[in-house]
């Protein structure tokens, strides 16, 4: 089914979802990525009917759903945690929503036995939520929601309560489990790998409003503005002046430091964005397809893990870089250390 | 403070266990203990049946005027219970213009079991709310939200899933209510000093006859109260999965 929102708001007492507009196509898998505190669950409340918008409407398919309750709409709803019926069995959690809609006893236990059975939750079926792993859960939670065949899948931040690697391993599950069944999705994250891994189309959301939406590399790669641009890890953001033009190729003063950046932009005035794992360190200068090298001094540098994050002053900007654990030891780097860092003009992204 | 608690209890089922056997022999004493158990019973479905939803609208919604609903429900535990007699003998009384519509429909609140019930729910109601007004609170409201997803009305979410969760703290707050119900004195003597309940009767004993013949009955409450309350405490102390439909 596909679902479209026109002009949906809502007034909380300390918080607003302003003129929300979304097409979400049939089959579609539609992530909803924005900081903590932006709206994304309140978003995806208003769309399974938990609240009633004061302006706006919800359309699945052809059909008006903005006054319907949430047991009208059938849409399957995996809450954050995922909200397991904490007294009821995996197998009786499956059941209950076919236990509403008023399916026979016969149906209900063929139907639970192949779900069980194709998420591979046969052998916990008799088992209590509180004696279930984080991804049994979500697997249980997900069944819970998919027996009732819902026209629109509805993932409330469903990966964030796992550990990274079963996090990886499902939502390579939930990608396979799309393809499979081909159903709508809407999956609110603030994970940027996640939603850029799943999504087919994505929105970017902040302070209750969608600020860009487009397919993933777009909207990671295009940014229009400096929230989604920062948001999306460009963390080196300038303001400049475009100061030089050739063909598309142009010159930005980002203030006593000229780039070199690819951009049709016509606008004089812009802000330059550079991811920090597309910038390179050199210990020299020299000579590469990299249109850009300064030279800077490393001010800062922190480790995480395999990765070290530096930050490199050239002049008064600074540069924040990625480098593998190795190449830093390799290199030699300490804080003070005069550098080279060297950039390619289509790594800028000019908004 | 344990032993001050406890001392009084023992040091009078010791010294009355002598009398105890003419004490259960009294059919006086005994429709008096049946009385008060009945009358609770009653007062306890009340409660139940009243108390609950309004513990739930107090638990789940934010409405104008809140925190005076809430004090209300502390009233009876905050007045006098034989103020709390006199108050309802003053609305539930013959000449009162709501005693007075109950009594032309054939419901007299002065000195029948109706009274005693009446004064009992009105001193107990606040164990029954409080108890499950906790127990509601403590049920994440996401549950009733993904219970309506998968097609369940606001009541069967509220069947399946809210009441089995927060039973426990329901089943706390009917044997409060109950045994609240059944030491209730000062309000009932008020309203109804007939039928005699057994905290009446042990009241008129004592007057009348004294302590030596007042303590064999003290007993005899005391073990019924403490056994009949560790009963049922004991059974639902065990794991307790509540049918859903």
């Amino acid at each position: 089914m596909s679902i479209k929102i026109e002009n949906l708001s809502k007034k909380w007492v300390n918080f607003a979802i302003k003129n929300i507009n979304l097409e979400i196509n049939r089959g579609e898998y539609f992530v909803i990525l924005g900081p903590t505190g932006a709206g994304k669950t309140l978003l995806l409340e208003l769309i399974a009917g938990f609240y009633t918008p004061d302006t706006g409407k919800i359309i699945i398919d052809t059909v008006d759903v903005t006054s319907f309750p949430p047991e009208k709409r059938r849409l399957g709803y995996v809450p954050q945690n995922y909200m397991l019926f904490p007294h009821m069995t995996v197998e009786e959690n499956v059941e209950f929503g076919l236990k509403m809609h008023g399916f026979s006893r016969l149906k209900r236990k063929k139907m639970v036995d192949e779900v069980l059975e194709l998420a591979g939750l046969s052998k916990l079926r008799s088992r209590l939520p509180e004696t279930l792993s984080g991804g049994e859960k979500q697997k249980t939670a997900l069944a819970r929601a998919l027996i009732i065949k819902p026209k629109i899948l509805l993932l409330d931040e469903p990966l964030s309560a796992l550990d990274v690697n079963t996090q990886k391993k499902l939502r390579e599950e939930l990608k396979k489990l799309h393809e499979n069944l081909n159903i709508t999705t809407i999956h609110v994250t603030h994970n940027h790998s996640e939603a850029y891994f799943l999504a087919e189309k994505l929105a970017i959301m902040k302070d209750g409003t969608i600020i860009q939406k487009g397919s993933p590399d777009e909207v990671f790669y295009k940014p229009k503005n400096n929230f989604v641009a920062s948001f999306v890890g460009f963390e080196n953001l300038f303001d400049g002046k475009i100061v030089e033009r050739h063909g598309n190729l142009v010159v930005v003063d980002i203030g006593n430091i000229k780039v070199e950046a690819v951009t049709s932009l016509e606008a004089e005035k812009c802000t330059l964005g550079v991811r920090p794992d597309d910038i390179i360190i050199l210990e020299s200068p020299s000579k590469s397809s990299m249109r850009n090298l300064l030279k800077g001094k490393i001010s800062n540098f922190i480790s995480m893990g395999s990765i070290v994050n530096l930050t490199v002053k050239v002049k008064e900007k600074s540069f924040m870089v990625l480098i593998t654990k190795r190449s830093f030891e390799e290199m030699n780097l300490q804080k003070g250390k005069e550098v080279y860092i060297a950039f390619k003009a289509s790594s800028v992204h000019v908004m | 403070m344990l032993l001050f608690l406890i001392l009084p209890i023992i040091n009078t089922v010791s010294t009355s266990a002598g009398g105890l056997g003419e004490a259960i022999t009294t059919a006086e004493t005994v429709n008096a203990i049946l009385t008060s158990f009945f009358a609770a019973y009653l007062a306890t479905l009340i409660t139940f049946f009243f108390g609950v939803p309004l513990a739930y609208t107090l638990a789940r919604h934010e409405f104008k005027g809140k925190s005076l609903v809430d004090a209300v429900i502390d009233l009876p535990i905050l007045i006098p219970h034989n103020a709390a007699g006199i108050s309802l003998l003053m609305l539930l009384g013959p000449r009162s213009l709501i005693g007075g519509g109950f009594s032309s429909l054939g419901v007299s609140f002065v000195d029948t079991i109706f009274g005693v019930v009446a004064a009992m729910v009105f001193v107990s109601s606040p164990f029954m709310i409080r108890s499950a007004e906790e127990a509601f609170k403590s049920v994440n409201p996401e549950l009733e939200k993904v219970a309506r997803s998968l097609g369940a009305s606001t009541f069967n979410a509220f069947k399946n899933v809210t009441f089995p969760l927060a039973f426990r703290g329901i089943l706390t707050g009917c044997l409060l209510t109950w045994a609240r119900s059944i030491s209730e004195f000062g309000a009932v003597v008020v309203l109804a000093y007939y039928p005699k309940t057994a905290a009446v009767h042990l009241y008129d004993v004592f007057v009348n006859w004294g302590l030596s013949a007042a303590a064999p009955i003290t007993a005899l409450l005391i073990i019924l109260a403490v056994t009949i309350f560790t009963v049922i405490k004991l059974i639902t102390a065990k794991p307790l999965k509540p049918s859903f439909s």
